[in-house]
């Protein structure tokens, strides 16, 4: 066997397209039981506990009924675009996970250069599953869903691009592996990004939240005022698909914030000589993203939806003018070595 | 299979879908799917300058054309009532205008790639560094003037933009999210105080009935 | 500079961090849950469930036909035919509806009837499948009597003080 040879590799990259893509998909089944869990503690209630042990195989069960059921398609629809919409909506969610590093030494299916680029591209395309579903399901909820979603997100994409620009500028790379490497040093979690970029990261959050359609920032769907906004036609498999490309943005924010600003699969003890607990590891990162996903559920069942002029003004007024300050003062930063990466 | 023939298979792949996409965009009746069939086209070209390792302006084609311009794009177009059957009226008139464009614009894009192909080809690397570093480089230090310029006219024509959509109107009853969030209890409820013994004169009424 | 210390405020999102502790002070508190078919509430002596004629405990049927709760039924919901009984001719029913539909549970009836024969018990668990299964007869309310004595004579006898 000739590992380098074309079909070899072609095989290769195959397979660890789905090591990464089937886990994924799991990983969304088990991340809404445990939003219903954690929801459901936060409410006094217990939760999901009927279906397998604790209720672990709920989201499953879920998805065997969606998977099953009709799909509707309504008279005056659009149909090629019908069904084209959730297609458009996940797979840019999936296509993401091709640059998103696990571990160093390139556990990653494609070490690019221009990481972060990619990633900002296809997060800008899932917006068209969005607008496409509300405009092909030709109903009025569903066009004012995804009319507002598109707003909103074209809106926060800015604000999320501005923060990753702070970063590259301290990183000196576009590659996430060469990111997380410059947040590494001998002063532990104080070498990492969030402390020179504090207001950043918090806009990189927020602006996560925004982008991924979670509340408080969750007016596209809004079930109190339009229904379910740009996916109230679909049922069965094809919302199904909006499900996983939503859960799969938001596991997705998960794994930036602690890659872009907390160090990845870096020790917050590094350079500490703690033994094991100072050494670099996948563990690492898979326990920040655990926190950040858990964050993500803890946000919704604490606060109300947020107005959808609120929204705007947030995004516009308030987080834009502090991402454009503190690029200039990230500058200032690398430009006079208060912060040098790698060290 | 090597991978000079596999990148040749893919370029033509990209390259058809890029070739009818644009032909679709001109010849689909319904505007939506003009307008997508435009984003297809970007992605296409992108694909294509991904290709030819230019991965900086591909992957900002998409970030920008397919992610930005074209979603608000699609926006109006979604927003507009367009009646098919009169836009097809002048379509003969106007026909001969357009082949004249366009044999015109044949004829310069064969210039410049006959200009290019007399020249040695020069890869999208010359450096040998990385391309987006290169780019980088260039931006900010040689074409640093150009490009603060060029900021500066797209600020300007952000802000026109604004000035001339910008309606005050001031009829409309709308709300201040800052001042509704500044609102305490102090600035609204003003506690009197008052004695709580009931008036002398009442009292005594009460106890002769 | 009031201003200033709000605008700060609103910043640096206090307000927030106040919602989101609570919250996770609500995660780890005891949860409230009924898991019902395993556990139940505890339920009052005074419950009023579903319909049940006594006997006596020497097996004959306490009802005389008085039609004392038919007559009080705020809802007419009971309806009751009689007749003298072939045996030893007393006065008994032939037939003693209760349409549950109609039923508001309010107690009336057993609070008229002059032998403890119809009593609300506390069962609460009870359905039908086919319409016409909500008008339950002379039979099945004696067959609950029957069932459910033990309980019944429990709760009255625990109640007798306050009535």
């Amino acid at each position: 066997m000739n590992l380098s040879s074309d079909p070899m590799i072609f095989l290769w990259t195959l397979g660890k397209i789905l090591i990464v893509a089937v886990p994924l998909i799991i990983a969304v089944a088990m991340y809404v039981w445990w939003e219903r869990k954690v929801i459901g503690w936060m409410h006094v209630r217990m939760g999901p506990n009927k279906i397998g042990p604790f209720g672990l195989l709920q989201a499953f069960a879920d998805v065997t009924k969606l998977l099953i059921k009709e799909i509707i398609i309504p008279t005056n629809a659009n149909r090629l675009l019908y069904f084209t919409a959730p297609l458009l909506a996940v797979i840019p969610a999936l296509a993401v996970w091709a640059v998103v590093p696990f571990n160093g030494g390139g556990l990653v299916i494609a070490d690019v250069n221009a990481g972060v680029l990619y990633l900002l591209a296809m997060t800008s395309l899932g917006v068209y599953g969005i607008i496409l579903a509300g405009w092909a399901s030709n109903s009025r909820y569903a066009l004012l869903g995804s009319m507002r979603s598109a707003a909103q997100m074209i809106s926060y994409e800015i604000c999320m691009g501005m923060a990753l620009v702070c970063v590259l500028v301290l990183a000196g790379s576009l590659n996430f592996t060469a990111i997380v490497e410059a947040q590494a040093g001998s002063k532990g979690l104080f070498d990492w990004f969030w402390l020179p970029l504090l207001p950043m990261f918090f806009v990189y959050y927020i602006s996560g939240v925004a982008e991924t359609n979670r509340l408080p920032f969750d007016v596209a769907e809004g079930e109190s005022e339009i229904v379910a906004g740009f996916h109230v036609e679909y049922s069965g498999s094809a919302f199904a698909l909006f499900f996983l490309a939503e859960y799969a943005n938001m596991i997705l924010l998960s794994f930036l914030a602690p890659i872009l600003f907390l160090g990845g699969w870096l020790s917050p003890f590094q350079g500490w000589h703690l033994g094991f607990l100072s050494e670099p590891s996948w563990i690492w990162l898979f326990l920040k993203f655990f926190i950040f996903a858990t964050s993500l559920i803890w946000l919704r069942a604490t606060f109300p939806r947020y107005r959808y002029d609120q929204i705007m003004r947030l995004g516009w007024k308030v987080f834009i003018p502090i991402s454009i300050v503190w690029i200039f003062v990230a500058g200032i930063f690398r430009y006079f070595n208060v912060v040098t990466p790698g060290h | 299979m090597n991978h000079s023939i596999f990148q040749m298979v893919c370029f033509v792949v990209f390259a058809v879908v890029a070739v009818g996409a644009a032909l679709a965009v001109v010849s689909v009746k319904n505007t939506v799917h003009a307008v997508l069939a435009l984003v297809l086209t970007f992605f296409s070209a992108a694909c294509l300058w991904m290709l030819a390792e230019a991965e900086f302006l591909a992957l900002a084609l998409v970030v920008v054309y397919v992610g930005a311009v074209m979603v608000l794009f699609l926006f109006v177009v979604m927003m507009l009532d367009i009646d098919l059957e009169p836009m097809r009226e002048g379509f003969i008139k106007y026909l001969p205008i357009g082949i004249g464009a366009a044999v015109i614009m044949l004829v310069e894009m064969l210039g410049i790639v006959g200009v290019k192909t007399l020249q040695i080809p020069a890869g999208a690397n010359p450096a040998g560094a990385s391309n987006i570093e290169w780019l980088g480089m260039a931006l900010f230090t040689r074409f640093l003037l150009p490009f603060e310029i060029a900021a500066l006219i797209l600020t300007v024509g952000l802000v026109a933009a604004v000035v001339l959509a910008l309606r005050v109107r001031t009829f409309s009853k709308h709300q201040n999210p800052a001042a509704q969030s500044a609102v305490r209890a102090a600035g609204r409820v003003r506690m009197v105080k008052m004695a709580a013994t009931p008036p002398a004169a009442s009292s005594k009424q009460e106890s002769q009935a | 500079m009031k201003k200033i210390i709000a605008y700060l405020k609103s910043l640096l999102l206090l307000e927030l961090a106040a919602g989101l502790w609570l919250t996770l002070k609500y995660l780890f508190k005891p949860k409230y849950t009924m898991r019902f078919p395993m556990e139940t509430i505890p339920r009052s002596v005074r419950f009023r469930g579903l319909h049940a004629l006594r006997r006596y405990p020497n097996g004959e049927e306490r009802c005389i036909a008085c039609k004392l709760c038919e007559a009080v039924c705020p809802a007419l919901a009971i309806t009751i035919d009689s007749a003298p009984r072939a045996s030893d001719g007393q006065r008994r029913t032939t037939r003693y509806d209760i349409d549950l539909f109609k039923c508001i549970y309010c107690g009336f009836c057993e609070e008229s009837c002059p032998v403890d024969s119809i009593v609300l018990t506390d069962v609460l668990e009870y359905h039908m499948e086919r319409r016409g299964e909500n008008i339950i007869t002379k039979p099945q309310l004696l067959a609950m009597g029957d069932r459910f004595e033990k309980s019944i004579a429990a709760n009255r006898a625990q109640d007798a003080a306050y009535r």
